[in-house]
């Protein structure tokens, strides 16, 4: 049968190679070939990895052997800072330019025994640390619905991989972002799960009390799909949480979302983003949702706490990395200066800047004042979310303050490259899953940008993103 | 901030930046430092010590992976090795 990449879903690929109406040889040959021809361009992939057919073919004989597995010959892209046991694993980084991942991250491994195919890694951030995929070491990726425009970040590469029609569904990781604003900037659905929901062991630690490994799709269904593959207590990630194993038992019939109305007047916020977003919430409302409108009072703190919080944990998880145990190495006169020029050669300069940063309010004297408040605070805005889930089911927000932004346009200037995290940071700071679904478009320079709409829920109450999710997509 | 301050952060953080970099990173930090200077704002006096109640998740040091299972995996990823060990300058 003929194969509509650009249609075809998880769900729907599965059925179809069950069915024996394509092989999965036959589809990984699709994707290869797309990769092929538009991947100089957009440069979602930093690597196609050399197996892939073989790996087809060994899905193709256990398809024929009657085996069920949840992902059985699905092609899947992995971003780069993901470990796959004997494939290089770089975080779009010089630093580990040539790292092979020596065991798999259990993500991988659950994807592996679910029987999905991996096509290859994707380009990032360095370390996931921007929100435009620019600071990669390997050159920045393009957004395929307008290539003068970034797809976001940090998992830019694993979302430009799905909207070039190069893979089916992706890993991403977000810290404050990662995987909902580039899904946003792409027109995708992505999901960060519940702190705690799916094991961290093999993803690169960028910042420890924030990041969580999540599915990047397009559809609710395709992200639920994977997310339940991938989700589970695992006694190799010490954050790991067993009530990730347990089911959800409540079943409400009705539902409230809640709009918090003043995080949607804080300056920045771009006026068709406004628009869509209040269309959105009209339309839940037409649908049958409650809607209510609540105050966060501290979340608008979020992003400054973050930008604290993240940079001081980013400054000792990188310390890891000094030429002596993994990765480049460049060599001067003694131990010291070995050090030195390997991490100021081998680190970008964004990742230098939030090393410098977080060392800066890590230090004595300025400990209190910086990272001891940004926790104070976060504790703040955790109450302030437990607070606003005892009167509603969801919160709603626009997942970006604007549409994709060109590349070039923010990359000189830090600050307000931080600044697109600001409604998706909350989530990272209060640890509660939240997802990203495609809610319309804005026009710019003749071309029709993706918007997003942002749903958050409770912690490891995932099932109703995707229950809403999937009522929001039907209107 | 100066000169001197960031060249203090940068070999606190062991790492090396040219002067021209230095200049850069001091207009960076100090307009990302008084935008997160906005939480000074927030009375965080009543603040409940037990919603960020930190405990201990490290496991007990028992049951190890038997003897160099992997240390040649792990050792081939190493810039410079020998026999069998990581291998740097002296520190002596």
């Amino acid at each position: 049968m003929q194969i509509d990449l650009a249609k075809l879903t998880v769900k729907e690929a599965r059925d179809h190679m069950r069915a024996g109406d394509f092989s999965c040889v036959e589809l990984v040959e699709l994707y290869l070939d797309v990769a092929k021809n538009k991947n100089g361009d957009i440069n979602a992939y930093i690597e196609i990895y050399d197996d892939v057919l073989e790996k087809a073919k060994e899905a193709d004989g256990r398809i024929k052997n009657g085996e069920s597995g949840e992902l059985l010959g699905i092609p899947l892209a992995m971003k780069d800072n993901i470990l796959v046991k004997g494939k290089k694993a770089s975080a779009s980084s010089r630093i580990l330019e040539n790292y092979t991942a020596v065991y798999d991250a259990t993500v991988t491994e659950k994807l592996k025994n679910a029987g999905a195919v991996f096509l290859g890694r994707t380009n990032m951030d360095e370390f996931a640390m921007g929100s435009s995929t620019e600071s990669s070491y390997y050159g920045p990726t393009k957004n395929p619905i307008d290539t003068d425009r970034v797809p976001g970040g940090s998992s830019g590469g694993s979302a430009a991989a799905l909207a070039m029609n190069g893979a089916l569904a992706s890993l991403g990781s977000d810290t404050g972002g990662s995987i909902r604003q580039p899904a946003s900037f792409c027109g995708l659905v992505g999901l960060k799960p519940t702190y705690g929901a799916v094991s961290r062991f093999g993803l690169m630690a960028m910042a420890s009390s924030l990041d969580q490994i999540g599915p990047i799709g397009k559809s609710v269904e395709d992200t639920e799909i994977l997310f339940k593959v991938i989700k589970g207590y695992d006694h190799m990630d010490s954050t790991s949480s067993k009530k990730a194993d347990e089911d959800v038992l409540e079943d409400k019939k009705q539902l409230t979302i809640g709009v918090p109305a003043n995080l949607l007047e804080m300056p920045g916020i771009d006026k068709d983003v406004l628009e869509n977003f209040n269309h959105s919430i009209e339309s839940l409302k037409k649908a049958g949702f409650g809607i209510k409108e609540i105050k966060l009072e501290y979340a608008k703190y979020s992003l400054p706490a973050y930008y604290i919080i993240m940079p001081a944990e980013v400054s000792s998880n990188l310390a890891r990395f000094d030429g002596v145990k993994y990765g480049f190495l460049k060599e001067g006169e003694n131990l010291l200066e070995d050090y030195l020029q390997t991490r100021g050669e081998g680190f970008g300069k964004e990742t230098r800047r939030r090393i410098m940063l977080g060392t800066y309010v890590l230090s004595a004297g300025y400990y209190d004042a910086y990272y001891n408040k940004a926790n104070a605070v976060r504790s703040l805005i955790i109450e302030d979310f437990n607070k606003a889930f005892k009167g509603v089911d969801l919160i709603a927000t626009p997942t970006t303050p604007t549409p994709a932004f060109k590349i070039g346009e923010k990359s000189k200037d830090p600050l307000a490259m931080y600044l697109s995290d600001i409604f998706t940071a909350p989530a990272n700071i209060a640890g509660i899953p939240s997802i990203s679904i495609p809610s319309g478009v804005a026009e710019r320079d003749g071309k029709n940008l993706p918007l997003g709409l942002q749903l958050m829920a409770t912690h490891f109450r995932e099932d109703l993103l995707f229950g809403v999710g999937k009522a929001f997509e039907k209107i | 901030m100066e000169d001197k301050d960031i060249k203090k952060l940068a070999s606190l953080a062991r790492i090396k930046i040219s002067e021209d970099e230095g200049k850069g990173f001091i207009k960076d930090m100090e307009s990302i430092l008084s935008y997160v200077s906005e939480i000074g704002e927030v009375d965080t006096g009543g603040v409940n010590p037990e919603t960020l109640e930190l405990k201990n998740v490290f496991r007990e040091d028992t049951n190890p992976y038997k003897e160099g299972i992997f240390t040649e995996d792990i050792l081939n990823e190493a810039p410079k090795t020998e026999k069998g060990y990581i291998k740097v300058k002296k520190i002596l």
